[in-house]
């Protein structure tokens, strides 16, 4: 699916359900369609030459599956590890991946026209991994498009593009 | 609301596939002489179903191409038809254009239109012929048909009165020599001779024999160029009798194993189709009780008293219980091995009348279990072998008899299963290895050899790359691109390959897998407080190296052991693991045998050695330089398993030299 075609995908139906988490100061939210489940940090084996935030894989019944720290990959916040500390496990393209959040906070519903265009600059991720801004409950809540961005080449988690997407 | 038929497209392929495969078998095993009329209607509902489904879903050429081929079976089964070996010929090639045709169905690719065309004018051509035929029949008198086949039955009879051996066995031993005889029917008149006899003594002939001659001949045009002026012999070989013709043929025979025909009743027992990702999803699960278990029994152990005791039995109930599921879900992933050996008796076929050599072709132990991925991969490996030992193995029918040998040359397919591994056997009573041959080639490929070399050594020469020894290229085998790409295909599923030979008496290739792709025997290093697998297979040996062991060379250290210099792989290093130990007399040494390389791995210290179920790193991240897999373990952390290939090709430091194994 282009990211164009997912776009108009989301934006097609009327309301949409995202679930919001926390990375430093800032509030984020995710298409929770994607969500597995939602774990507590657990010990990771590491994986040899892999980027820093790829924290390493754990064994989620069974599936060897890698863990991402998003803080690192962004330089949100700082990547501590503790009893509170989250790990959001996503379903994309039959992979599971998990993220590591520093707190999952609502689900938030959403309509389309709640949703506003994402600034070109000024949040650190690059606005083609984004769906747009919301505001809720005088915070601002950023949308990533959870989807491309795992996917991306950017987090080097799939061997190709292509070959993720047709999975 | 609508059904969307393409769900079932999957099932229909699949199926399709197994009629085609019962065909087939049943085809080759088929008595032409005295068809067993049950095989018929087998061959015959196969095609049936095939039509069926294809009809169903509008694969329109595999409905013409099965139609036309049923109509065909269907007199065969009504005994308005003879079955002589030229309609078997049809049937096969008929099964392999359907074969093409379902291909591509599957794969969406565009029919062969053409060889359907052709396959169906040549059933129609068989068919007018035998329209022809029965209606001559049926003019002369109603139940001719039935006389007829009474006839023949007495005539078969009467042929093979002198002989001890049950009746229908050296019918079918009668079978393969036929067929062989076919293409070289200009050459040696001894092969004519079977050939007639078989189709004299189907049709009863000499009642008939202008319209017998007169079909033969033009259903043998159809076939092949090669059979023109089969239709002239018939004057000649009509004088002999039958008695005389069989026993004469049988006579240098000896007497050979017949591949046991698979029972129909053991195809009828009850099963179901399951999606294999569903039963990975169950053995996965599986593996999760194990580990819950496990843990479940640790806590058990620290409570005490009486609860203790009975937490302590019930935990040994579910003990037992978890390991007989386990066992239970494994075994569903395994297939027999004849799933892959089935496809040979077609291939010995073909390819011993093409090069024009007489095979028996023997398989023992086809129903041993071996898991389904396995299968699969085994069958490329498995062809090239069998396909060599045909062409390079087995001598020509005269040079068989001039070294005393019989005419036909055996191939053996054999499995059978050995502790944990299966071992496949591919074994032929051909000439053997040439060692001189080899040595020769090798000392011009550049290889340090020497003519006191072990056997064992000098035969795995010929898994290097470019190797081969055949005195002139075929299309069949002889480049020298093959046996590499045997062994490297053979050691990606975890097995290996031993070869056997004696000169003038044959060669016997081994191939040893183990039982299942999803399980590994490894030997468990920590390294810092990381656990790494190393598989079994690749291990020498592992000890703690002495100062003197350890030389340095630039900034990489090797180290003398065994009179050689082993390149020393740091683990912590490599796998960028903080907390192991760097210096290699303080730590374990491993010394690693990989297919092209030996090197030592230097790790803090050996955990033990134990059986792990190999995870996919794919599936949910990337391959990993120098991982095979994952594993968990019985903590439920994960350990990576090392690839000792992929190791040695990521360090830098071990020289690329070939091992002189």
């Amino acid at each position: 699916m282009s990211e164009a075609a997912l776009q108009q995908a989301v934006s097609a139906s009327k309301e949409n359900e995202f679930l919001s988490f926390v990375l430093g100061e800032e509030h984020y939210a995710l298409d929770i369609t994607t969500v597995k489940e939602i774990r507590g940090y657990e010990q990771v084996t590491k994986i040899a030459n892999a980027p820093s935030f790829i924290k390493g894989v754990i064994n989620l019944r069974g599936d060897i599956v890698p863990i991402v720290d998003l803080r690192i990959k962004f330089n949100v916040g700082e990547a501590t590890y503790n009893d509170f500390t989250i790990v959001i496990m996503l379903n994309v393209h039959e992979r599971i991946v998990g993220i590591v959040v520093d707190g999952v906070s609502d689900v938030i519903r959403l309509s389309e026209e709640e949703m506003l265009p994402p600034p070109e600059f000024g949040v650190a991720f690059d606005s083609k991994y984004l769906h747009g801004l919301a505001d809720v409950d005088e915070h601002m809540v950023i949308l990533v498009n959870i989807e491309s961005l795992i996917t991306s080449n950017e987090l080097g988690l799939v061997e190709t593009k292509t070959q993720a997407v047709e999975g | 609301m609508t059904i969307d038929i393409n769900q079932f497209h999957g099932v229909f392929f699949d199926e399709s596939d197994e009629h085609l495969q019962d065909m087939e078998q049943l085809l080759m095993t088929l008595d032409v002489d005295a068809p067993d009329p049950e095989e018929l209607n087998s061959i015959f509902r196969a095609a049936h179903s095939i039509k069926g489904g294809s009809g169903i879903f509008g694969f329109d050429a595999l409905m013409n191409l099965t139609h036309v081929m049923e109509n065909l079976l269907d007199k065969a089964r009504n005994q308005e038809m003879l079955i002589t070996a030229e309609t078997v010929d049809i049937f096969l090639q008929t099964l392999d254009v359907l074969k093409d045709t379902l291909t591509a169905y599957k794969e969406k690719t565009e029919v062969p239109q053409e060889q359907i065309d052709a396959s169906i004018k040549v059933l129609e051509e068989t068919l007018a012929n035998v329209s022809g035929e029965t209606a001559v029949i049926n003019n002369d008198e109603q139940n001719d048909s039935n006389e007829l086949s009474t006839e023949s039955d007495q005539i078969e009879g009467f042929g093979f009165f002198d002989d001890e051996e049950p009746a229908t066995e050296t019918q079918g031993e009668d079978f393969p020599p036929a067929i062989e005889g076919f293409g070289l029917f200009d050459d040696e008149t001894q092969n004519e001779t079977p050939q007639e006899n078989i189709t004299d003594t189907a049709l009863n002939s000499e009642e008939r024999p202008a319209a017998s001659a007169q079909s033969k001949s033009e259903s043998s045009e159809q076939v092949s160029t090669k059979d023109e002026g089969f239709g002239f012999y018939e004057p000649e070989a009509l004088p002999i009798k039958p008695t005389a013709v069989q026993s004469a043929t049988k006579a240098p025979k000896q007497p050979i194993v017949k591949p046991v025909k698979p029972k129909a009743v053991a195809k009828e027992a009850a099963s179901i189709r399951v999606d294999t990702t569903k039963i990975d999803a169950m053995v996965n699960l599986v593996g999760e009780l194990v580990i819950t278990q496990s843990m479940l029994s640790n806590v058990g152990q620290e409570v005490e008293g009486q609860v203790g005791e009975r937490l302590q039995l019930a935990i040994d109930e579910l003990q037992r219980n978890t390991r007989e599921i386990q066992e239970s879900v494994m075994s569903m992933r395994m297939l027999p091995v004849n799933m892959t050996f089935n496809r040979f008796p077609r291939v010995v076929r073909d390819l011993s009348s093409k090069l024009g050599k007489k095979v028996d072709l023997v398989i023992q132990g086809g129903n041993t279990e071996i898991d389904k991925s396995l299968i699969e991969k085994l069958v490329d490996p498995l062809t090239h072998l069998v396909r060599n030992s045909i062409d390079h193995g087995i001598e020509s029918p005269e040079k068989r008899l001039e070294s005393g040998k019989s005419q036909n040359g055996t191939v053996i397919l054999s499995a059978e299963q050995k502790g944990s591994s299966i071992i496949i056997g591919i074994i032929d009573d051909g000439a053997g290895l040439n060692k001189e041959r080899i040595l020769e080639k090798a000392t011009q490929n550049g290889l340090p050899v020497t003519p006191d070399m072990p056997d064992s050594e000098i035969w795995q020469l010929i898994f290097q790359a470019g190797f081969s020894t055949a005195a002139e290229v075929t299309d069949v085998s002889g480049r020298g691109v093959g046996m590499d790409v045997v062994r490297r295909n053979i050691e990606s599923i975890g097995g290996r390959i031993e070869i056997e030979s004696s000169q003038g008496e044959g060669s016997a290739f081994y191939i040893h897998l183990p039982l299942t792709l999803a399980i590994v025997d490894g030997m468990c290093v920590s390294v810092g407080e990381q656990i790494f697998v190393i598989p079994l297979l690749n291990v020498i040996e592992s000890f703690q190296p002495t100062t003197s062991q350890v030389k340095t060379m630039g900034n990489d250290k090797v180290l003398w052991i065994r009179e050689q210099y082993w390149p020393l792989v740091s683990l912590t290093q490599m796998m960028q693991v903080d907390g192991g130990i760097t210096e290699p007399t303080k730590g374990i040494v491993v010394l690693l045998e990989s297919s092209k390389k030996r090197y030592g791995v230097l790790v803090d210290s050996l955990v033990g050695q134990q059986q792990v179920v190999i995870k996919s790193l794919e599936q949910h991240y990337k391959k990993v330089a120098g991982i095979a897999g994952a594993t968990i373990m019985g903590d439920g952390k994960v350990a990576m398993i090392l690839d000792a290939d992929s190791v040695a090709a990521n360090c830098t430091n071990i020289p690329n030299e070939e091992v002189s194994l």
